[in-house]
């Protein structure tokens, strides 16, 4: 073989082994946002599924809060209905809020803090209130090391070739980070 | 992150072949006093590669039953599930498997070969005096651990000084009963040249499981401080492991029963069998886990 072959050869082998190493990269990085999108979606599910359960338990006992567990049924339909990501938010952010409320009026009714199922369930949403922080947290940090990939140098080239975008932040209320109000025995 | 888990593999690698080493000499001394080295040396080279291999596929299981820890089923333990669940959404990894060990004393631990064959253990007593912040602060840690693979290098080292251990104690009391007279030939005819390869014989069965300690330590309280950080990561809020770790450290007057020296690293604060044990100078020394004062100091600088 001629010697400038070998020249182009050792300058190019580099170059193609850095762009599949860092082809591979990007789209391990895609598919665990998708993957972080998909677990933000299950959660958010999982807390519409616990509304209509919460709202029923609390209602048999604290009868005189009828406004909000309208607010929070109205929020959670909404939710659900949306379909633009800010509406979406919007209405996530109102459940997150009135979860809260419904919490903190069960704080004035004995009977209902020392049902089992009420118990259950207040472990059951708090629980899912942290899974929807987390998934986001991941998602947030799997969207951020992707973008960051996809905006620098030399990296940014392989990204437009094989058509690898920027994706969106996803920003909801944080729940509270705080023990909640209520400290129960296990 | 990803730099992090690929040096712990190389130390894995680096680690299970110095216990490897440790374990063929221990086995050729053996083997040399009841009359065959080579036999003894192949012997516990054999041994070693088995315990590798079976702590890589099972050695989970084991040290999960030597803690005597029994799986629980999110029914059972709603909070701890929903804890395990949200944090490993939070690193990425599959849901490890969760377990409860009948022990007063507050501490916990992460096993397993990779992060899809997880097991996460938290005693009776971390349960009942921790709150849930405390909670994922601890689970965290624990992650972390899954996650860096450190609970791969832990157990697999586990095993292999575990050997090195039983095989020298086997040895010293075989010894000590009088056993060695069991070596072929018995003829005192070998004089100074027996003398001497019995004398170093003797130093390296006394000496390897101390060796085998300074291997594990070698690596271990860094991991801590390792965990630590990219626990708080994960909980987003430090004051959470700063406050658990300051309880642990109050309860540490609780005696763990199940705890022993090849699976002291393993566990979230270095267990104590008996009231006051680890307060020795040479005891510090050798510790598995950074003080915990320093720990929680560096939390609280986050």
């Amino acid at each position: 073989m001629p010697t400038w072959l070998w020249i182009v050869i050792i300058l190019v082998a580099p170059l193609l082994l850095g762009g599949i190493w860092t082809y591979n990269r990007l789209v391990r990085l895609r598919a665990r946002v998708n993957n972080g999108w998909s677990q933000i979606d299950v959660q958010l599910r999982r807390r519409y599924d616990l509304i209509p359960n919460l709202v029923a338990t609390v209602q048999g006992y604290a009868t005189h809060e009828r406004e909000l567990f309208e607010h929070v049924t109205e929020a959670r339909s909404r939710a659900i209905d949306a379909n633009a990501v800010p509406d979406q938010a919007q209405a996530e952010n109102q459940i997150t809020r009135g979860i809260r409320q419904l919490f903190a009026v069960a704080e004035n009714y004995p009977d209902l803090k020392a049902n089992q199922n009420f118990l259950a369930l207040q472990e059951e949403l708090t629980g899912t209130e942290s899974k929807i922080a987390f998934a986001r947290q991941f998602y947030n940090d799997q969207v951020m090391l992707l973008n960051t990939l996809i905006g620098s140098f030399p990296s940014n080239v392989v990204a437009k070739a094989f058509g690898f975008g920027p994706r969106e932040f996803f920003d909801i209320e944080d729940p509270v980070r705080e023990p909640s109000q209520v400290e129960f025995p296990r | 992150m990803y730099e992090q888990i690929a040096s712990n593999r190389r130390k894995t690698v680096l680690l299970i072949f110095g216990a490897i080493v440790l374990l063929g000499a221990v086995g050729y001394v053996l083997g040399l006093w009841y009359g065959n080295g080579l036999f003894g040396l192949v012997g516990a080279v054999a041994l070693a590669v088995v315990l590798s291999l079976g702590s890589f596929f099972g050695g989970d299981r084991l040290v999960l039953a030597s803690t005597r820890a029994r799986e629980v089923t999110p029914q059972e333990q709603p909070r701890l599930h929903n804890i395990v669940e949200g944090l490993s959404i939070a690193a990425g990894i599959p849901k490890p498997r969760v377990y409860v060990i009948p022990e007063q004393a507050p501490n916990a631990f992460a096993t397993g070969r990779n992060p899809e064959h997880s097991s996460v253990a938290v005693t009776e007593g971390l349960l009942s005096t921790m709150n849930r912040v405390e909670l994922e602060g601890v689970i965290g840690h624990e992650l972390s651990h899954v996650v860096d693979r450190d609970i791969l290098v832990g157990t697999v080292v586990a095993t292999l000084v575990g050997a090195v251990v039983l095989i020298s104690e086997f040895f010293m009391r075989s010894w000590w009963w009088g056993g060695v007279r069991g070596r072929r030939g018995g003829d005192r005819s070998g004089g100074g040249l027996e003398a001497i390869i019995f004398a170093v014989g003797l130093a390296l069965l006394v000496l390897a499981p101390i060796i085998g300690q300074i291997v594990r330590l070698a690596v271990s309280r860094q991991r801590e401080f390792l965990a630590d950080a990219q626990g708080a990561l994960l909980t987003r809020y430090p004051p959470g492991l700063a406050s658990a770790l300051r309880k642990i450290g109050a309860a540490s007057g609780i005696p763990m029963r199940s705890a022993n020296n090849a699976t002291a690293h393993l566990w979230l604060n270095q267990p104590s069998r008996i009231q006051g044990e680890g307060m020795g100078p040479l005891e510090k020394l050798f510790s598995t886990h950074p003080p915990i004062e320093e720990r929680i100091r560096r939390l609280e600088e986050m």
